[in-house]
């Protein structure tokens, strides 16, 4: 049995699906809210990486490679509002983020 | 089965466990070592897709730098982890029911759709460079040719959107200490005489009279 695109189409989706199982299980928890962020973007990327070799059209590595970029941006601000956020609460915890409580 | 199955199997287990493993970690920074774990396997994976430049570049700037800031991010928080995990267990069979429910039906679907779709021979093997001489083909040059040429502006355009995330975090993660006793040199330089002293003329004040220190002291002993 060989590699087909499906196998790599699937694998990204499984990691998808567990991303998501990852953001309901563990709404409380900033930090592994982040996580489960950085492996749905794995998991978009895997799709992309598969398409783009299967179909021999690099355009999807190049779109990889902005992806890339934009996640570790996001990392890296979201990192230091969690920062920020233990320095003012002494907690990571998204329940406690209710100041803008009406 | 050849061994590229084989190794697409073996890679595929281990990110699906490490990715499980960071989403139950009791402690985070297992989490993150897991994540870590799991965005190396898919290198591995990418690499078996011939997309060795953006394997290589997983490994290096992802691994090597934005999940060793997670890393530095984890520890340097005091987190109690039991009051953020309340609940975990209790909801874990509904998640996991809905995750096997997601994963389960993207998967008939994409194997449906995509499980016929064989590797395409379209990419050769080597090319033919500006001299007819045929050169092995190489991932990384073709994607610096797209990145150089067709996406010149986004790549300028993602460039300027890191400066934004630097300058963002270190402006939010700045903070003045406010028990610090380090000097000013401009402040100390410009300082004149005149603003540190200040003559003042004041008249001599006249002891008081003697008869009122008197007439007080009578009025003590009286209450005494």
């Amino acid at each position: 049995m060989t590699l087909t695109l499906g196998h790599f189409l699937t694998l990204g989706a499984m990691l998808f699906a567990l991303a998501v199982v990852g953001i309901f299980l563990n709404r409380k928890n900033l930090i592994v809210l982040l996580m489960a962020i950085e492996l749905m973007l794995l998991a978009v990327n895997m799709n992309f990486v598969a398409f783009s070799s299967y179909l021999g059209d690099m355009n999807g590595q190049v779109f990889v490679f902005f992806i890339l970029t934009v996640a570790a941006a996001e990392s890296a601000i979201g990192l230091a509002i969690l920062v920020l956020l233990f320095r003012n609460k002494s907690s990571i915890d998204a329940e406690d983020l209710n100041a803008l409580k009406g | 089965m050849d061994a590229k199955t084989g190794f697409f199997y073996l890679f595929s287990a281990v990110l699906l466990f490490a990715a499980f493993r960071v989403i139950t970690a009791r402690n985070p920074v297992h989490a993150v070592l897991n994540l870590i774990l799991a965005f190396s396997q898919a290198a591995a994976i990418w690499l078996l897709l011939k997309a060795e430049f953006l394997g290589i570049a997983l490994v290096l700037v992802y691994l090597g730098a934005v999940m060793v800031l997670f890393l530095f991010v984890v520890m340097m928080l005091d987190i109690r982890i039991d009051a953020l995990r309340r609940g975990f267990w209790k909801h874990f069979p509904f998640a996991a029911l809905i995750g096997a429910l997601i994963a389960f039906e993207m998967g008939m679907v994409l194997m449906g759709g995509f499980g016929d779709v064989e590797e395409s021979k379209a990419v050769a093997a080597t090319a033919v460079n500006a001299a007819g001489q045929a050169v092995q083909y190489s991932n990384t040059q073709e994607l610096g040719k797209l990145l150089y040429t067709k996406y010149l502006y986004p790549v300028e355009i993602a460039a300027v959107i890191l400066l934004v995330a630097m300058i963002a975090a270190i402006a939010l993660t700045l903070r003045k200490r406010k028990d610090s006793k380090a000097v000013n040199p401009a402040q100390q330089i410009r300082v004149r005489a005149q603003d540190r002293i200040k003559l003042v003329k004041q008249p001599v004040t006249q002891p008081p009279q003697q008869p009122a220190a008197e007439a007080v002291a009578p009025a003590v002993e009286t209450k005494a």
